[in-house]
Parts: structure tokens; sequence; C-alpha cells
């Protein structure tokens, strides 16, 4: 039986983890493949790195953390942040990725992740999605980090994309991004519902029941959380223990 | 003793030599793991990892284009009999033909097709991707020491279609995803994963590690 997933996501700015990972025996916390590394041995079932670095010049240092992970863990990788062009992809593939996330690059031009499914293959182009409920049931497309509105319908979209070749979808709640109040479960259903491929749900974690929502309530096939792994508040396995005491087929920690 | 991961453009190789080289580190198995597309690497070669990624045609394409890769192949596996590994769409170009947008022939070496995968579940997504157990349907030298069936180990699929074998023979192993999903085929010296063992942490190593002693 098919599992579902829970992938950590680790905030990547010029080569270091951003605010770092609160691990034990973690030689260098904020190396993002040192905590890769801890996260592999913990039982992760994939791993995300977002690339936030703001200039061109330092998205090189990127290639280098990625081609290092994939040569110290054997589970997939998924990269994002400032893919625009063909080429940024290509890079990131051969440097170890196994998928890359498109975000702004695909609301400007949906094409793109034609032009990149047909070149890469679908099954490693993930379009992240940045939604908000704007009112009850209407959710639409924001960009720039939540800050600008597109009056994209986020469902006409995730459909859209979907049909342009993308593999994946990577479903960030940007309503509750940050708070600790869990996915916005209508959301998270309505873009699950709409599409037949895959749908991380991603953003507003605090707590473990949150996971469990987004599978069983949001129908998303995996979730991602950042912030309750990185400071250290659950444990991976806690976090799988409790997905799959609540029903949710998961692959357990021990023996993976 | 020389492993070659052939290289034809799909997909990146670094990662899964790595995870070759980590399999016979762990395992403590003497190799020389090399990524070429040299017909000429393949004579030199004990045994030979066929990758691949994205579609069938694409994929098959990529393999034809480089020349004397095909002949080559031909006669180091099906002639001379050395010992290969196919992952994903390296092991669905194994068969006679893929039905992926349209129909292009493959390999030939596993009579067969490849085909949509169809869960009965039609709320289950396609493509069929994450971690899922797997299930014997005979023995075989690759699944040696590895845990498997539903409290088993896990191994990393990412495809939306699979092979058919003619032969039931042929299969080795399944997946369940509301429908049979062919997980692992093969016979002789040749055998192929739909899944990725390169990303199957545990059961992957412990598989790769078994292809680098397999004496079929």
């Amino acid at each position: 039986m098919l599992k579902a997933r829970l992938i950590p996501c680790l905030d990547v700015k010029d080569g270091r983890v951003v605010k770092g990972v609160n691990f034990v025996n973690l030689v260098d916390a904020g190396d993002p493949v040192e905590c890769a590394k801890a996260y592999d041995a913990a039982g992760a079932d994939e791993l995300c790195f977002l690339d936030i670095t703001a200039t061109h010049e330092n998205r090189g240092t990127m290639f280098d953390v990625v081609k290092r992970t994939a040569e110290a863990c054997f589970m997939p990788l998924t990269v994002g942040g400032g893919v625009r062009k063909l080429d940024d992809i290509r890079n990131l593939l051969l440097s170890g990725a196994d998928k890359v996330s498109i975000n702004s690059a695909a609301v400007s031009d949906r094409q793109f992740v034609k032009a990149a499914a047909k070149k890469f293959g679908s099954q490693c182009i993930v379009v992240a999605i940045d939604a908000k409920e704007i009112s009850l049931g209407r959710f639409e497309i924001f960009t720039h980090g939540g800050r600008k509105e597109t009056g994209i319908n986020a469902v006409d979209f995730a459909r859209e994309v979907a049909s342009l070749g993308a593999g994946e979808i990577l479903l960030t709640s940007m309503d509750r991004d940050g708070t600790g109040q869990g996915f916005n479960i209508a959301l998270t259903r309505a873009i699950a519902d709409a599409v037949k491929i895959p749908v991380i749900a991603s953003g507003g974690v605090g707590t473990l029941d949150h996971l469990v929502e987004g599978i069983r309530d949001g129908h998303a096939t995996a979730v991602l959380a950042a912030s309750i792994f990185h400071f250290g508040t659950f444990k991976i396995a806690e976090a799988k223990a409790h997905m799959a005491a609540n029903g949710i087929p998961m692959r357990l920690v021990t023996g993976a | 003793m020389k492993t070659v991961i052939i290289d034809y453009g799909s997909g990146n190789l670094h990662s899964a030599a790595k995870a070759f080289e980590r399999a016979a580190k762990d395992f403590k198995i003497k190799a020389d793991i090399v990524v070429s597309n040299r017909p000429e690497a393949l004579e030199k070669a004990e045994r030979i990892v066929l990758p691949g990624v994205g579609a069938f045609k694409d994929c098959y394409e990529g393999l034809l284009a480089i020349e004397g890769l095909r002949e080559a192949l031909q006669e180091q596996v099906i002639t001379k009999g050395k010992p290969i590994l196919g992952i994903c769409v390296g092991m669905q170009i194994m068969a006679t033909r893929g039905l992926e947008h349209e129909v292009t022939k493959g390999l030939g070496w596993i009579a067969g097709d490849v085909k949509p995968i169809a869960p009965s579940d039609p709320t289950l997504k396609i493509p069929h991707m994450g971690w899922n157990t797997i299930k014997p349907t005979s023995q075989h030298a690759l699944l040696d020491g590895i845990a498997t069936g539903d409290a088993g180990l896990h191994a990393y699929f990412v495809h939306s279609y699979h092979m058919e074998p003619t032969l039931p023979e042929d299969l080795i192993a399944t997946s369940d995803y509301a429908c049979e999903i062919t997980a692992m085929v093969g016979y002789d010296n040749i055998v192929g994963t739909q899944f990725h063992p390169e990303k199957s942490q545990t059961l992957g190593l412990a598989l790769i590690a078994n292809f680098l002693r397999w004496r079929p």
C-alpha cells in the first residue's frame, strides 16, 4: 500500500539554513547538508530545499548544497526558489535534485510549465501554488511571499498546470503560513479534489493533528512542514507514529 | 570489477552512482562504479545499469541517438549474458513495446507492453508517487535478505506507466495501488525495477548490493 509522505522543508539562503535547525548532535546546524542527513536518518520520506537567496550571483552555492546532499542522502530531494528558466531546472537536476519546484514563473508564464515537463518529464516538475481564501470558498493565487494578489482562481490554475504536465502540486495556505493554526483545509481539499496529480499540503502546521487533517480532511497525499521539526518541537518518528495512530498509512521509522 | 551506469542523457546519474558506491562500501563489495555512454566501456564492464526517467519514447530515442550503444548493449547483455539492472523507464524500455502517447518499440528483451497504471479506486492519484511495499511473486537473488510484504521495507516509486510482462514467470515482484503494479521483472541475467533503488534508502542500498554480488 502506498504511504502518505511527510516532508521536512529547509529554507536555504546563500548556502546556509535560515534560522538553523534545533537538533542535538548536529555538528553544524546551519549547514543544509548536515540537516538533510539528520532528516534522512530520522526517517523523513522526502526532503525539500527552498532557496531564498536574494541575488543571482549567490545562487550557485545552492548547486553545491544540492550536490553534497545527493551524495549523502538516498531519498528524493525537491528544490525550489527562483526557478525561472529551463537552464535553472537543468542545473538543479544535474546537481542531484530529483524534483524542481516552480512558483512565480508558472504564474507569469504557464507555457514554462509545459516546456519544463516536456523537456525533463512530469515526474520532476512540481508547481508550487501559494493561495489564500479571499472570501468563503474563493481561493486566489498570491505571489511575492503572499503580498501580491494576482486575481487568479487557485483551483482553475491547479487544473491548468496539471494539464500542462506538472507532476505534483506543492500547495501553501498563505493565510496560514507561519501561524501554527493548521492548513486551510477547504483550500487543500478544493485543489486536491480538482486534480489527478498528487498534492503536498504546506503552510501553518503547528500540531501533529494538523498533519493528520491535511491528509484525512484535505485529501493531500503528502504534508510538508518546517518549523515544528527545525525547532525540535516534534520528531519525524513521533509525527509519523501520530499520523499512523490516526489511521493514515505511513512508512514508520522502525525498519523504514 | 567494473559496473557501468549508462549515461544516455536520461536524468542525473551523479546521485545514482553515489548510491552504488555507498552500497558497495556498506556491504564491503569491491566495485568500480563508472558512468559512461561509450559503447566500448560496456565491453570492459562486468555489470551494467540502465537508468531512465521521462517518457518511454524520449528515453528510448535518447539511447538510440548514441551511435553503437544499442548494438553494444545487445551484444553484452543478450549474447554475453552480463548482468543488467534496468531502473524505472530504463526497465520499461526493455519491453517489446511502450504504449505511452503512441506505440513505440523497445529493446524487446522482455516480452510485454508498457501501459498506463489503472487503479480501481478513482480517487487515487496518478502518478503513483511515494513509498510502497513490494510483494515477491518468485524468489530472486536481488531480494535476498530484504524484508518484503505489507510489514516489509518500502521502495520509492514515481511513475504513471508500468510493464505488463506477457510471461507470468518474468514477473518478480508487485506492489498494490488498487491494482497490481509491476515492481520488478526479469529472467536469467536481466532484471528491472519500476521503483528507484537509488532513492529507496535501506531497501534500495541492500538491493543494489545484491545486484553487485549477483551471479546469474
